[in-house]
């Protein structure tokens, strides 16, 4: 009897799982789905090559080239600021703190806490120092606001792949004689390579998909931005101020912006990903 | 042994967490020759090794306190370039480690850091300590694949390539054969005999017959303490002490 309930319970829990990873896949492919499906029919050369004509709420002409320009200029910059802040941070985390546990579990708690903040704090926080420094809003204020926001995400993500290389290689990479930043860049960093990517698309998917940090500081505008002290349109405020729209039109438009924001988000994936194998081949399976 | 020791350990004691690891510690490990660390699991011989290039330095809470002279200098309280001193001793561990890179990349980082430039030597170079691990026959034609497509016995030897290539005067080896099968354990032990010419080697083991077939000199520790040591021929037929006798036996393990 003992023996029907366990293989009971192994049923039981394997279409459980099933049917949890179906229903997340099917969730993924419904959202892609519906935004071509809604969004394909406005979605033409003139959406991706043009600046709006006729305002944000009522613009059914011309495109959103000032969003998709506003929101490259932010994410990328953003991604490397963050990049280059948040890529010692991690090393030194895994290659110098290594000894100090409590510290280190301190700056990860920070960082945990950080990463909790919502976005809209980072909006307000950014811009208080906007207006302590004096700035507009602006292209600088939101990539100022963004890099703060995705900063944690990235040291995170980092730190979780960096901390899973066993101390043999450490201890065997200062056996021949490294100092410790040697062995960050050139031995941590190889093995991490294909994490780090990761780390850098996750922040990147978070800094061209937000809406709220940059709802103050980077402001809205229809024109693209020519300086860093220009405002500038991101996609995520298109696609809020189009389905706030009252024309149908309009608020369709929404979903090719949608569209666009996805597939922005997928080529770089892709393009990442390919790079990221390349190096990929060099890591040591421990 | 009357000679003058390679590396020659007095007085030394180490804690983690208030815990101590190594009790009194004295060992004079003597030039060419192959000393090997024996004892059980626990019994401190891998945290003595790392003492021996201060990798206990990644320890946290560890309190060191005694002397290990190497060249007149004492290691654990030398203001001088750590890195200079760990560049002096080879280091192989209990599984290989490759760095995550090439075959050609593994072998010639440590000169690479050592400020070698020219590609010709490290091309010599690579060639040369990869033939002392003879590896080379079998990695010529893929110097440049990753290192990570060896097996694990080819990668201790480049490992070993690796450490040599960095010109050290030591050979510190943390069990290198628990993870080789027996072909390749049996590899690595030959080649320990040649070194042993050019180097001084220490190894740690708890396996009595690998202690039995590599040692010159034989370092019994038993819970942080060594025991009895001596000459390898001395140790195995007339040990001193009870429980030497009692492990020779294999009473304990």
């Amino acid at each position: 009897m003992p023996d029907m309930i366990k293989k009971a319970e192994e049923i039981f829990f394997r279409i459980l799982m099933i049917i949890s990873t179906v229903a997340i896949a099917a969730a993924l492919l419904l959202i892609l789905f519906s935004i071509l499906y809604k969004g394909l029919p406005s979605l033409s050369w003139e959406m991706i090559s043009q600046t709006p004509k006729g305002g944000f709420y009522f613009g059914k002409e011309g495109g959103i080239l000032n969003a998709i320009i506003g929101s490259l200029y932010l994410s990328i910059c953003s991604t490397i600021l963050a990049l280059i802040i948040g890529l010692p941070v991690a090393m030194y985390m895994n290659v110098f703190l290594i000894r100090h546990k409590k510290s280190l579990n301190l700056i990860r708690f920070f960082l945990d806490i950080l990463w909790g903040i919502p976005s809209i704090v980072y909006g307000a926080f950014g811009f208080v120092i906007m207006i302590y420094f004096g700035l507009k809003t602006s292209l600088l204020a939101g990539i100022i606001t963004v890099t703060l926001f995705i900063i944690p995400i990235m040291v995170r993500s980092m730190d979780e792949v960096i901390k899973t290389v066993p101390s043999g290689l450490l201890e065997s990479a200062l056996s021949l004689g490294s100092t410790k930043t040697e062995i960050s860049y050139k031995v941590f960093l190889r093995q991490c390579i294909p994490g780090i990517v990761t780390a850098i698309l996750l922040s990147f998917g978070r800094a061209i998909g937000d809406a709220a940090s940059v709802l103050f500081t980077t402001g809205y505008t229809d024109s693209i931005p020519e300086s860093l002290s220009d405002p500038a349109a991101t996609l995520p405020l298109a696609i809020f101020f189009q389905l706030g729209s009252p024309i149908e039109e309009v608020r369709q438009r929404a979903f090719a912006s949608a569209a666009i924001l996805t597939f922005i988000i997928l080529l770089i994936s892709i393009v990442a990903r390919l790079l990221s194998t390349k190096f990929n081949r060099n890591k040591i399976k421990f | 042994m009357n000679e003058t020791p390679k590396i020659l350990i007095s007085n030394l004691n180490l804690s983690i967490d208030k815990q101590d690891i190594l009790k009194n510690i004295n060992v004079k490990i003597p030039e060419n020759k192959i000393t090997v660390l024996l004892g059980p699991s626990g019994c401190g011989k891998t945290t003595l090794l790392k003492t021996l290039n201060r990798l206990t330095d990644l320890y946290e809470n560890v309190k060191i306190n005694g002397s290990i002279i190497l060249d007149n200098e004492d290691i654990l309280h030398t203001k001088s370039d750590i890195t200079k001193i760990r560049q002096k001793m080879g280091l192989l561990s209990q599984r290989p480690y490759p760095l995550p890179m090439s075959i050609y990349g593994n072998v010639s980082y440590g000169l690479k850091i050592k400020g070698v430039k020219k590609k010709k030597m490290l091309d010599e170079k690579v060639e040369h300590y990869l033939k002392a691990v003879n590896l080379w026959e079998e990695v010529r034609e893929r110097l440049h694949h990753p290192a990570s497509a060896l097996s694990i016995g080819q990668q201790q030897r480049l490992c070993l390539a690796r450490g040599l290539a960095v010109d050290p005067e030591i050979i510190l080896a943390d069990e290198p054969t628990s993870a080789l099968d027996p072909l390749s354990s049996q590899s690595i032990e030959e080649m320990f005999t040649i070194l042993k010419k050019d180097y001084t080697l220490v190894v740690v083991t708890h396996i009595l017959r690998q202690a039995k077939r590599i040692a010159d000199y034989v370092v019994f520790m038993y819970l942080g303490e060594v025991v009895e040591q001596g000459p390898a021929d001395e140790f195995f037929s007339s040990p001193k002490m009870d429980r030497t006798k009692a492990y020779l036996k294999g009473a304990f393990n």
